[in-house]
C-alpha cells in the first residue's frame, strides 16, 4: 500500500511549473519579444499545442498502459505508467533547456560575455593622414601621432597600426598642425591656427586647451621648439589669424604675442636655433616684402628687423632650406630666390629655372623639408637642387613624376636622410637617401602593391638602430585610396583601409548563390568534439564558463554559423554592403564578419582626369528569375572634378567580383540620377541622368532600353529643388533632344509646376522622398472601434521643410521671434500642396525620415530651447466610405482601384510632437521585406549612438488617458517627450565617432533588417524591431531536436510493446 | 565717494581687484570685431561602482549648439569654449555610461558675458556652470536574478498556495464529520468499489 499523499509532490512540482510556464508564457507574448499582430495568434498557438498534446496523450493511454490502469487500482500497475510520465518529461525538459539556451534574448547575464555577444560590428577609422609624427625614443611602446581630414588625432601602434587613442574633433575644427612637446605632450593646432591643444601623449587625455586670438584669415603654422631641456622651457610658436603667439608648453599659458594684422606680414618660417632664445621669423608683406625678425621667445620682443622689397613678388611658395636659408619661387614661377637671412640680414640670390633645367615650364616646389636641398617639380619631373654656400644652386638629381618624399630626417653622424617612394608597375619602390650625398643609397626596398591602392601620396620615415648598430628605416605611407600603411624591411607591416572613414554613399547587395558541388565546411568533427562543444554551451548558459571557455563558445558559434562564407543563406542575413569613399574607391563589406571582400579604385576613361570623385552609388542590375546567370552590378556615378558642371564617369562594376565591366566618360555632367522602375530583359534597370542644360539622358544606351523607356514616356516625371532659390520644379518629357545632338538617348524636358518659396521668408533646408523600394504591408489601418483608415501611400510625396533666413544659422544666433519652421508634403506629379505645417519660434537643422504614409523630422524649438520631434501621418479620405472592415476582409473594397495623383484626393492627416533631448545627426527607419514587422527609428545621436525607438512611440494618436480599447491597440499614453531608454541603443556602449549616415536593408527573414552606420567609424548590426518572432537563432541544434524526437518515439514504441507483452501474459495466466 | 574710499583702503582693494577679474575675464574677448565672450564650466561626474563605468574623463565631450563647436574635458573636469557671441546656446555632454541633460546657457551681451544656465530636462537653472550627470546609463538589460519571493507573489504562485491550503485543511474538515455519517459513506464506498459522483449523491440524499 502507497500513501496517496506520494503523489503531493508531484502536483505541487505540476503546480509550480504550471505557474512559472503560464506567466511566463504570456510575458512572452505579450511583450515587445512578439509583434502585436502575432500575440493573440501565438496564444491560440499555444492552447493548440496543448490540444495536441491531449490527444497525445489519451493515445499514450490507449495504445500503451491499458494494462496498467485498471479498474482495481491494486490490480494495475499505475507506477509503471507515473514512470513513463516521468520519462517523457525528463526528455521534455532536455528539449525546452536546448530551445530556451538558443533563445537569443540579447540581454548578456555578465560583463565579460557583454562584449562578445553584442552582434554589432564595430570598425574604427580616423581617415586620410595629413601629418604623422613618430614617437620612438623610448624603450617602451613605439607609436606615431597622426592627424587626419576627417579632424582626427589618433595615436597609433607602430607595431601592429592598433588605434591606442583618438579623438574626433568638431567638424569645422580642421587640424592645421601636430607635434610632441616636451616628449610627453601631443600639441594640435586647429581652426585655422585659433585653437591650441595639448594632448596626453600615453592615455589620450586633454592636458590644457588654449584659444588663441585671430583676426583675420591666414595660413596657420605650429613651430615646437626641438630639442626642449627640461630645465629650459622654450615656447611654442603659433602664428595664425595675423597673429604671432608664444605659449608655454606645460600649461598652454600665453607667454606672449605679437600683433602682425596691421602690416599684412604672413609668418612663412619661425627657426629656433637650438640652445638660444633668439628665434627668426621670416614673413612676406603683400608677397613683396620680405621681412625677418628677430624676436626674443622669452619675452616677445623684437630684437632686431630687417625688410627687403623684392620687385617681381613671391608665389607664397617656400622651402627652407637650411638654419638661415630659404628658397622661394617668384610670382612668375620662373625664377628661384634664395633669401638668407643670417643674424637679421636678409640676402636675395635669383636664380632662373631655365638656367638649371632644359626646356622649364612653370615649377613648383615641392613641400618637404629637406636640408640644403630642394625639390622642385617642372614639366613632371623633380628635381633635386643642392643649395650652396652662398647660395648657389646647382641640380643634383632628378627623379620622374610619381614620385613622394619624406622630410628629410636626421641619422647618425649629423647627416640627413629622406626617403622617396615611386611606382614602377606594380611594384613601390622605396628609397632612403642621405641629403648630403644622394649617390649614397641607405635603403633601397621593391614591394608588391596592391593596383587599387593607386599612387603614394605621402611618405613619413622614421629611423632606428638594428642590433647591427646600422640604421633601419621604417616609412609610414599614405595612398591615393587614403590607406595607411607601414613599410618596414621590404614588406608590408600593417595597413589600414582608412578610406572607409570617408563613405559618400552604399549600397547593399546579395552575395552569390550556393552552387551544387560546394562543400559546405564540416561544423562538428566528432561525437567527442560535439560532445565538448556542447558541454561548453551548456557551462555557458549556467554562468561557468571562464574567460577561455566564452572565447572558444564565440569561436564554436562563428564557425557553426557559417557567418563569414561568401555565399547566400536561407534567411538573407549574409550580404555585401558596397561602400563608394571619397576617394573613388569601392570596398564590399561582408555583414558577417566586416571583412573586405574585395575593394577597387575607380579608374576614369578620361585622359584628362584619371582620378574620378564618387558621387553616388545605385544598383544597376539585380538579377533574378529568367536572367539568375548574370552577376549583379552596379553604378557608380563619378564626377571629374569637384565643380557640379564637370563631366561625369559611369563605371559598372561586378558585385561577385569587384571587377569593372566598363566605365563611360558620358560627355555631359551629372546633376541627378533617378532610377526609373523599369527593367529591360537582362534585369538592367534604366536610368535618367539630368545635366545642367536641362537634358536627360537615358541609360543604359540600348535599342530594348529605348523602346522601353518610349513606351512609358509620358509617365516619367521628376521634380528639382534648387534650395539657393527656394524653388521646386516638376518636369515631364517632352521630346529627343533633335538639333543640337544627334544622341537618340538625349531628352528636352518641359516644366510641369513650380513652387516658389517667398525667398524674405523662407529658405529650404531639407527636402526627403520615401525610400523608393519600400515595401507597404497594408494600406488599411484598423481602429479601435472597427474603423479604417487609409494610408495615403505615394511614392510622389516630397517633405520640403523651409525656415526663415535668420534661423538658418546656429541655435545661438537667433531669437524665437525670428525664426519660424514650415513642413510641406508636396505631391511631385502636380506640384499640389498636401499639407503644411508651421512651427513658430522654430529652427533648423531638421533631420527627417519619410517611410509609408508618414514622416518623422527633428528640430529645434528656440521658445522651449530643446529639441523637439514632429510625427505627421497622412490618411487617404476619399476612400474613407470603405468603413466596413468586412468589406475588407471579402475583398468588396476599392483598393484595387488605381491611385492617380491627378485626382485630387482628400487626405487628413495628423500630427503630433513631442520633446526630444538630444541633438540628433541622422535618422533612418527600419525595413523589412514585407514590411509587416513593425518599425523602429534609429536616431543617430550628437553622442555617435543609435538609438532605437518604436514607431509606436510618435504615433499621431496617442493620447493622455488612452481607452482600454486603444491600450489593446498598443497606443503608448502621451508624454511630453520621447523616451531615451539606454538599452534601446543598438550600439549599446560602442560609438560610430562622427557618424555621418544610416542605411537600413531588409534580409529575406521578416523579422530582420540589416543596418548599417558609417561615419569616421564604420557599425553593422541586425535588428528584429519585433525580435525574431519567424527565426531560431544561427546555432540552434536541429540535430538536437530530431534526436529527441526519435528518442520519444522509441520511447513509446518500447513501452508500446513491454505493455502488449504484459497484457499478453495477463492473458496467459 | 573719495572720502570713502579714502577711510576706507581695503574696499578699494576689493574694488580693483574685481575689476581685475573683470577685465581678465573680457579682455580677450572684447578686442575682437564682435562681441564673443568665453563660457567655462565643469563636467562632475561622481564616483561609481558599476562595472565598466568608468569616469574617464578622456571620452567625454562637450558639444556647443549641436555640433557648432566641440570641446573637451582637462583633467580636473573643466572645459572652456571660446569666441561664443552672445545669446542663447545649447550645451550638450556626451559621455559614454551618462545620461547629461542638455544645458541652456545664457549669454548676456548687457552684462558683459555673463553666463546664465539653466537645464532644460528639469528645468533647474544653476547657480555655477557645474554638469552632473541625470542619470547613468546600463545599455545592457541585466537578466533578473532567480526569486523565490517573486515566485511565491506571481497570481500563479498563489493559487498554488491556495491549493496546497486546501489539500491540506480539507482532510481536517472531513474530521469534524459526524464518525456515523463516515461510516455509512465508506460502507456505500465498498459496496460500490470505485467512488463516484453518481453514488455518493443518492445516499446522502437519502440520508437525509
Amino acid at each position: 500500500m502507497l500513501s496517496a499523499m506520494w503523489l503531493l509532490p508531484y502536483m505541487i512540482l505540476g503546480g509550480i511549473a504550471e505557474a512559472l510556464i503560464s506567466v511566463a508564457q504570456n510575458e512572452f507574448f505579450y511583450s515587445d519579444q512578439l509583434p502585436n499582430s502575432l500575440s493573440s495568434v501565438a496564444t491560440t498557438l499555444s492552447g493548440l499545442g496543448m490540444a495536441a498534446a491531449s490527444l497525445v496523450s489519451s493515445w499514450i493511454v490507449t495504445a500503451t498502459c491499458r494494462s496498467w490502469i485498471t479498474e482495481d487500482i491494486d490490480e494495475g500497475h499505475l507506477d509503471y505508467y507515473y514512470w513513463l510520465m516521468a520519462a517523457l518529461s525528463l526528455l521534455n525538459v532536455v528539449y525546452f533547456v536546448w530551445c530556451s539556451n538558443s533563445y537569443d534574448q540579447n540581454s548578456p547575464p555578465s560583463p565579460d560575455l557583454l562584449v562578445s555577444t553584442c552582434r554589432g560590428k564595430h570598425q574604427r577609422y580616423i581617415g586620410k593622414v595629413k601629418h604623422a609624427v613618430f614617437h620612438t625614443q623610448k624603450t617602451g611602446r613605439k607609436r606615431v601621432i597622426v592627424s587626419t581630414e576627417q579632424n582626427v588625432v589618433a595615436s597609433l601602434d607602430l607595431r601592429h597600426g592598433e588605434i591606442f587613442w583618438r579623438h574626433v574633433l568638431g567638424t569645422k575644427d580642421a587640424i592645421d598642425g601636430v607635434d610632441i612637446a616636451l616628449g610627453k605632450y601631443v600639441i594640435t593646432l586647429s581652426s585655422e591656427g585659433s585653437t591650441l591643444r595639448a594632448w596626453n601623449l600615453p592615455d589620450g587625455q586633454m592636458v590644457w586647451e588654449t584659444s588663441l586670438h585671430s583676426a583675420q584669415q591666414s595660413k596657420s603654422l605650429l613651430s615646437v621648439p626641438i630639442n626642449l631641456k627640461v630645465d629650459k622651457d622654450y615656447p611654442i610658436l603659433v602664428f595664425g589669424g595675423g597673429y604671432l603667439h608664444a605659449v608655454s608648453a606645460v600649461d598652454g599659458e600665453l607667454i606672449w604675442k605679437k600683433d602682425f594684422t596691421a602690416e599684412g606680414f604672413e609668418v612663412q618660417r619661425v627657426l629656433q636655433t637650438p640652445g638660444s632664445s633668439i628665434v627668426y621669423v621670416l614673413g612676406f608683406i603683400k608677397s613683396s616684402e620680405a621681412v625677418v625678425y628677430q624676436i626674443d621667445s622669452k619675452s616677445g620682443e623684437v630684437v632686431a628687423e630687417k625688410s627687403v622689397v623684392f620687385p617681381g613678388g613671391f608665389s607664397g611658395e617656400i622651402s627652407s632650406v637650411s638654419s638661415d636659408k630659404v628658397v622661394v619661387l617668384d610670382s612668375t614661377r620662373s625664377i628661384l630666390v634664395t633669401i638668407g637671412f643670417l643674424d637679421g640680414d636678409i640676402s636675395f640670390q635669383q636664380t632662373r629655372i631655365s638656367d638649371l633645367v632644359e626646356d622649364s615650364g612653370k615649377a613648383e616646389i615641392l613641400s618637404p623639408l629637406l636640408t640644403n636641398i630642394l625639390a622642385v617639380k617642372v614639366n613632371k619631373r623633380t628635381v633635386f637642387v643642392r643649395v650652396g654656400g652662398e647660395g648657389k644652386l646647382e641640380v643634383v638629381d632628378s627623379l620622374s613624376d610619381e614620385t613622394a618624399m619624406s622630410d628629410s630626417l636626421p641619422v647618425a653622424d649629423e647627416q640627413e636622410a629622406f626617403a622617396s617612394v615611386h611606382h614602377e608597375g606594380s611594384k613601390i619602390h622605396l628609397m632612403v637617401k642621405l641629403v648630403d650625398d644622394l649617390e649614397t643609397v641607405l635603403l633601397r626596398e621593391s614591394i608588391q602593391m596592391d593596383q587599387h591602392r593607386g599612387r603614394v601620396h605621402k611618405v613619413f620615415i622614421n629611423n632606428y638602430i638594428k642590433t647591427d648598430r646600422s640604421n633601419g628605416f621604417r616609412a609610414l605611407i599614405v595612398m591615393e585610396d587614403h590607406s595607411l600603411l607601414l613599410l618596414q624591411q621590404g614588406a608590408i607591416v600593417w595597413s589600414r583601409e582608412e578610406g572607409l572613414a570617408s563613405v559618400t554613399d552604399v549600397t547593399i547587395a546579395e552575395l552569390p548563390v550556393e552552387k551544387d558541388g560546394v562543400s559546405v565546411a564540416k561544423v562538428e568533427h566528432t561525437l567527442l568534439d560535439w560532445l565538448q562543444g556542447h558541454v561548453l554551451k551548456l557551462k555557458g548558459t549556467l554562468l561557468l564558463a571562464s574567460p577561455e571557455d566564452v572565447a572558444a563558445i564565440q569561436e564554436m558559434r562563428m564557425k557553426s554559423s557559417g557567418r563569414s562564407k561568401l555565399t547566400r543563406d536561407h534567411n538573407g542575413f549574409r550580404k555585401l554592403i558596397i561602400a563608394l569613399t571619397r576617394a573613388g574607391k569601392l570596398f564590399a563589406l561582408h555583414t558577417g564578419d566586416g571583412r573586405i571582400v574585395w575593394s577597387m579604385l575607380l579608374n576614369s576613361p578620361n585622359k584628362f582626369c584619371e582620378r574620378p570623385s564618387g558621387i553616388s552609388l545605385y544598383q544597376w542590375q539585380v538579377p533574378h528569375h529568367h536572367a539568375m546567370d548574370e552577376n549583379p552590378s552596379v553604378l557608380v556615378v563619378g564626377r571629374c572634378g569637384s565643380d557640379s558642371s564637370a563631366p561625369g564617369v559611369l563605371s559598372f562594376v561586378d558585385v561577385y567580383t569587384g571587377k569593372e565591366i566598363s566605365s563611360s566618360d558620358i560627355g555631359h555632367s551629372v546633376v541627378q540620377v533617378m532610377p526609373l522602375p523599369y527593367t529591360d530583359s537582362t534585369e538592367q534597370r534604366l536610368h535618367l541622368i539630368a545635366d545642367t542644360n536641362g537634358h536627360v539622358h537615358l541609360y543604359p544606351k540600348t535599342s530594348e532600353a529605348l523602346t522601353i523607356f518610349q513606351r512609358e514616356f509620358q509617365n516619367v516625371y521628376w521634380y528639382t529643388v534648387e534650395a539657393d532659390d527656394g524653388i521646386i520644379r516638376g518636369h515631364a518629357m517632352k521630346s529627343s533632344c533633335s538639333g543640337e545632338t544627334a544622341d537618340e538617348y538625349c531628352f528636352t524636358t518641359r516644366e510641369l509646376w513650380t513652387v516658389v518659396f517667398p525667398s524674405e521668408s523662407e529658405k529650404i533646408i531639407s527636402t526627403l522622398t520615401r525610400k523608393p523600394n519600400e515595401v507597404v504591408h497594408t494600406q488599411a489601418k484598423v481602429n479601435t472601434d472597427q474603423d479604417l483608415l487609409y494610408k495615403y501611400v505615394s511614392r510622389n510625396l516630397l517633405f520640403v521643410a523651409t525656415v526663415s533666413p535668420k534661423g538658418a544659422g546656429e541655435i545661438g544666433s537667433v531669437t524665437p521671434e525670428e525664426s519660424a519652421l514650415v513642413v510641406y508634403l508636396i505631391d511631385t506629379i502636380t506640384g499640389r500642396i498636401l499639407h503644411r505645417l508651421s512651427h513658430q519660434g522654430c529652427q533648423g537643422p531638421v533631420h527627417a525620415v519619410f517611410s509609408e504614409n508618414w514622416v518623422v523630422y527633428h528640430y529645434f524649438n528656440l521658445r522651449a530651447h530643446k529639441y523637439e520631434v514632429t510625427v505627421v501621418e497622412i490618411y487617404d479620405q476619399s476612400r474613407a466610405e470603405n468603413k466596413n472592415v468586412w468589406k475588407l476582409v471579402l475583398g468588396k473594397h476599392n483598393l484595387t482601384a488605381p491611385i492617380s495623383s491627378y485626382s485630387r484626393t482628400e487626405v487628413l492627416t495628423k500630427s503630433q510632437s513631442y520633446f526630444f533631448a538630444q541633438s540628433v545627426k541622422s535618422i533612418a527607419v527600419t525595413s523589412t521585406a514585407k514590411g509587416i514587422t513593425s518599425k523602429q527609428l534609429l536616431i543617430g545621436t550628437i553622442g555617435d549612438q543609435i538609438l532605437a525607438l518604436d514607431k509606436r512611440f510618435v504615433d499621431p494618436r496617442r493620447t493622455l488617458n488612452p481607452s482600454q480599447a486603444e491600450k489593446e491597440e498598443g497606443i503608448i499614453p502621451l508624454t511630453d517627450s520621447l523616451p531615451i531608454i539606454p538599452q534601446a541603443y543598438v550600439t549599446h556602449s560602442l560609438k560610430v565617432e562622427g557618424l555621418r549616415g544610416i542605411i537600413t536593408a531588409p534580409a529575406k527573414l521578416e523579422s530582420t533588417t540589416h543596418v548599417f552606420a558609417y561615419g569616421v567609424d564604420l557599425f553593422y548590426t541586425r535588428l528584429a524591431p519585433s525580435k525574431t518572432y519567424d527565426s531560431l537563432t544561427d546555432d540552434f541544434s536541429y540535430a538536437l531536436l530530431l534526436i529527441t524526437i526519435v528518442a520519444l518515439v522509441a520511447a513509446i514504441y518500447i513501452t508500446w510493446v513491454l505493455s502488449e507483452k504484459k497484457e499478453l501474459s495477463e492473458k496467459w495466466r | 565717494m573719495t572720502p570713502i574710499i579714502r577711510s576706507c583702503p581695503v574696499l578699494t582693494f576689493l574694488v580693483f581687484q574685481i575689476c581685475l577679474i573683470f577685465f581678465t575675464s573680457t579682455l580677450p574677448c572684447s578686442s575682437g570685431s564682435e562681441d564673443s565672450y568665453t563660457i567655462t564650466g565643469r563636467v562632475r561626474i561622481p564616483p561609481s561602482n558599476v562595472i565598466g563605468h568608468t569616469a574617464k574623463f578622456s571620452n567625454v565631450k562637450v558639444i556647443l549648439n549641436g555640433g557648432q563647436s566641440v570641446t573637451f574635458l582637462r583633467p580636473d573636469g573643466y572645459f572652456t569654449f571660446h569666441k561664443v557671441p552672445a545669446g542663447t546656446h545649447l550645451m550638450e555632454v556626451s559621455a559614454r555610461g551618462y545620461f547629461f541633460s542638455p544645458v541652456r546657457v545664457d549669454v548676456s551681451a548687457r552684462h558683459h558675458g555673463k553666463v546664465q544656465a539653466t537645464l532644460t530636462e528639469t528645468r533647474r537653472s544653476l547657480t555655477e556652470l557645474v554638469l552632473e550627470p541625470l542619470k547613468e546609463e546600463q545599455y545592457y538589460e541585466v537578466r533578473e536574478p532567480f526569486n523565490i519571493l517573486s515566485l511565491v507573489k506571481s497570481p500563479m504562485g498563489l493559487m498554488v498556495g491556495f491549493m496546497v491550503v486546501v489539500v491540506f485543511l480539507m482532510p481536517k474538515l472531513m474530521e469534524n464529520i459526524d464518525p456515523e455519517e463516515m461510516k455509512q459513506a465508506q460502507e456505500e464506498m465498498r459496496r460500490q468499489g470505485v467512488p463516484s459522483l453518481s453514488s455518493l449523491l443518492p445516499s446522502a440524499v437519502a440520508s437525509r
